[in-house]
Order: C-alpha cells, then structure tokens, then sequence
C-alpha cells in the first residue's frame, strides 16, 4: 500500500485532528496529548457523518452528531450509537510531514 | 398536502428519503473551530454540583414529605418534589444521554440510568431515538419524538402536564419489554445487538415498581409510591412545559434547525430544572456542547439566529395560537424570521417540502 503525503505535523493541534481526502474517500487525521499520529476512517460508522467537526479527548474521538465515541489508536467503537468499529490506518512522520498508508 | 402520519413505517418516512431530506446536509452557523474545541471541553464540576443541590433537594423534600404525611402541609412538598422527580430528571436523562454532562463517562451513566427510571424511558430505547430525533429533527415519519403531532390532540397535550399519556405509554411498554418483546417500531432503529439490553432494563424496573408497591399494600398507604412512580404524574408538567416550546409550532421537514426549533429565555429556576436546554436551536445545532456552555454559544451565534423568544410566557403566547389554527389547517407554521445578519438556506429544499408558510 502506498504511503501519502497527508499534511505538515503542524497542521493539527495537539489532541486535535484534521480531515484529509484522497482519491475518493475521507479519512480523520489525529495528534495526541503525547504528540503521536493516527488516522482512521473519516465517516461515523453510526450514520456517516465526518468526525473532523468532532471532539478529541485524550484517545478517544467523540461524533459531532451523536456523541458516539471511538478510540482513535485502534478505532474500537466505545459508546453508542455507534456499534461498529472504525477502520484504522498506519501513520509515519517524515520531515514535519505526516504520512499514511492507505 | 395528505394528513401527516407519523409511523416510523408509513408512507411519510418513505417520502422524507424520496424528497431528499435524509441526505441533506444540515445548517450550521460558522464558528472558528478553536472557539468550538473550547465550548465542547468537558468539565465534571458544573454536573456535580448540579447534582448535589438536585439530589440533596429531593432527599430533603422527600423526607420532609414523609415526615409531614398525611397532612395538607405535606402538599407543597410533594409539588416541589414531584417538579424535582418528574421533571429535573427530563433534563438528566436528556443531557446524558448525550454524554455531555459530565466529563466522567460513568458519571454520566449513572445519572442516565436513575433520570431514565425516573422518566420512565427505557435507557436503550430512548438512547436510539433520541439519536434519531437529532439525525432527523421533526422530519414526519422519522423522527420518534415530535412531542406535537399534526393537527394537535390538545386533550392529549394538557393530559400530559400530569403525565398521563406518556408515563402510562412507559409503564405499559416496560411490561411489554419485560416480557421479552420489542414494538417493530422500537426494533426499526434498535440495533439488534443492543434489544436483549431493553428487556433486561424492563425487566429490574418491574422488580422495583414491584417492591415499591409491595410495600405500599404492606403499609397500607400511598406513601412510597409518592416518593417513587407517582411524582413522574404530579410533577411532569414543568418539563412538558418546557418541552413542547422546543419545536411546537415551528416548521416541520425542513433541515435547518433555526426554523423548526425555539430558543427561549427562561428564568434561572426553569433554567436549573431544564439544564438550559431552553437554548434549543443551539443544542441541535452543536449538541456536543455541554449545557453549561449553552449560553455562551449562544452568544456567540445568536447573530445568525432567530431573534429568541423573550420568556416562557411570551413563546406560549406565540405557539399555542398557532397550534390552535394548526386543528383546522395542519399546514400552518410559524415561519421564522432570520435577521440581516444570518445566512440563508436551502430555500429551495425547504419550499419544496413546505409549500409557502401561512402568514
């Protein structure tokens, strides 16, 4: 799989993230407390709707539209209505940028 | 335009995905996305101390209560508990729900589960239409909680300022729950992984109204259901108060929340009972602000608002006319004024599904 160019590091605010498309689809970039970079699926497995307007505490993303919950390292569904897991997508820093295998 | 049906299965439903008002996207006021991580912040402290004066009151209340029973002094007690019972809990159950209220998750659980009991609404159940009421706000055959259908049963609204409709639909479908059924309804936006939850909720409520009656035979005296079941009656009628002001007489099938929902200023004891949901635009605009960041919120977006309404009093004044005239025309809506400030939005979608709102 080939690793994208996303965004510089700087660009997401620590526990915070960005949207960032690609070829067709959406995904949710993530900066931790700790300084780390995730990425998973950008869309609520619950209705669709994009995480990037949501809320980043700690290690879990919460939804905009309903308040489900996700931990965003390993994209466990953790609080209805969502019931289905989020995709999840290996990340790499390089150079201030930040990379993801999609 | 046919009479609206409201099922979740009937032909409205259908005709809200075929008009496009399921795949539409809604309105929101812009606002700088670090103004907003900062409304969203979580914080325990405002809950917790809410919830102190909230439980200490009833305890208090119910206590004195007890203490004064059977004599007419006990009465304003129990109208004081009852408010505190039947109606603060509406708040608890709905600002948990969304996980809002506190920052701690088990706080917000707990108090979800309590208000749910108190309110009579199956935690799981009115999880998922509360959900559904935010995806589809007053769209007519998907959203399960228009509180005000059209033309109005005004004997079935009054009814329920004693909670009559609404606790006796809660009672009878916790029984029905508890034998191990789920209305279709229920089970068309309940996950199936999450019904066996229903029933087992149904099913401990049972136990305790049970006991609770149990001891009230035993003692010979309505007294313990005055502290636990009967205040959901005698005290629902400030959050049905409170409740039908959210969107009564607004638009119906349109997706800008500014139209169908009402933000009226309240004084500050309806305010503590109703967790300052009476910003309500605000809410379904942003529902992951918490309720105590609510009137900054509104502060900063009221520019694009309707002007509120300036008192429950005032807003009852403007819909109850409106729903009366609703009985001979259910099309008749209040349609809102946007000031020169705000920004328009989707007028075309809106006249589409609407017609032209009757002045």
């Amino acid at each position: 799989m080939p690793w994208i160019d996303a965004c510089a590091t700087d660009d997401i605010d620590s526990e915070d993230l960005i949207r960032f498309d690609h070829d067709g689809r959406t995904f949710a970039i993530y900066r931790s407390p700790d300084d780390e970079f995730y990425c998973t699926d950008g869309l609520c497995t619950h209705e669709q709707v994009h995480l990037a307007d949501g809320l980043v505490m700690e290690y879990e993303i919460e939804c905009p539209k309903h308040n489900a919950t996700f931990d965003y390292r390993t994209g466990e569904a953790r609080r209805a209505p969502a019931c289905v897991n989020l995709n999840i997508y290996r990340v790499k820093t390089e150079g201030g940028r930040v990379l993801i295998e999609v | 335009m046919p009479r609206r049906d409201y099922s979740m299965l009937g032909p409205d439903a259908t005709r809200a995905i075929e008009t496009g008002l399921l795949a539409a996207q809604w309105y929101h006021t812009d606002i700088p996305r670090n103004q907003m991580k900062d409304l969203m912040r979580r914080d325990d402290g405002p809950a917790i101390r809410d919830t102190i004066i909230l439980f200490g009151a009833m305890v208090a209340l119910a206590g004195t209560g007890v203490a004064l029973w059977p004599s007419l002094w006990s009465l304003p007690v129990w109208l004081a508990y009852g408010v505190l019972y039947g109606s603060a809990m509406d708040s608890r159950w709905h600002e948990c729900s969304h996980g809002t209220a506190f920052k701690t998750r088990w706080m917000n659980d707990v108090i979800y589960q309590i208000a749910s009991f108190c309110m009579v609404r199956n935690p799981h159940t009115w999880r998922w239409s509360h959900a559904r009421h935010h995806t589809d706000t007053i769209i007519v055959g998907r959203d399960p909680e228009i509180a005000i259908m059209r033309p109005p049963e005004f004997a079935r609204l009054i009814a329920n300022f004693f909670g009559v409709v609404d606790a006796w639909n809660g009672w009878v479908r916790m029984l029905y729950n508890a034998t191990g059924k789920l209305h279709p309804e229920e089970a068309s936006y309940i996950p199936e992984a999450e019904q066996h939850k229903v029933i087992r909720v149904a099913r401990i409520w049972v136990l305790i109204y049970g006991g609770v009656i149990a001891l009230a035979v035993v003692a010979g005296s309505i007294l313990p259901l005055m502290v636990i079941g009967l205040p959901r009656l005698y005290g629902a009628w400030h959050h049905v108060m409170t409740g039908l002001l959210q969107h009564g007489g607004l638009a119906d099938n349109v997706i800008d929340h500014r139209l169908n929902s009402r933000t009226v200023y309240m004084n500050p004891v309806s305010r503590f009972i109703y967790w300052n949901m009476n910003y309500h635009v605000e809410h379904h605009m942003f529902p992951m602000v918490p309720y105590h960041r609510l009137p900054e919120l509104h502060q900063a977006i009221k520019h694009d608002l309707p002007a509120p309404n300036r008192s429950i009093a005032q807003a009852f004044a403007e819909m109850w006319p409106a729903l009366r005239r609703q009985l001979k025309n259910e099309d008749f809506f209040l349609k809102r004024d946007l000031p020169v400030t705000a920004k328009p939005y989707r007028e075309d979608l809106h006249h589409a599904a609407l017609g032209t709102a009757a002045e």
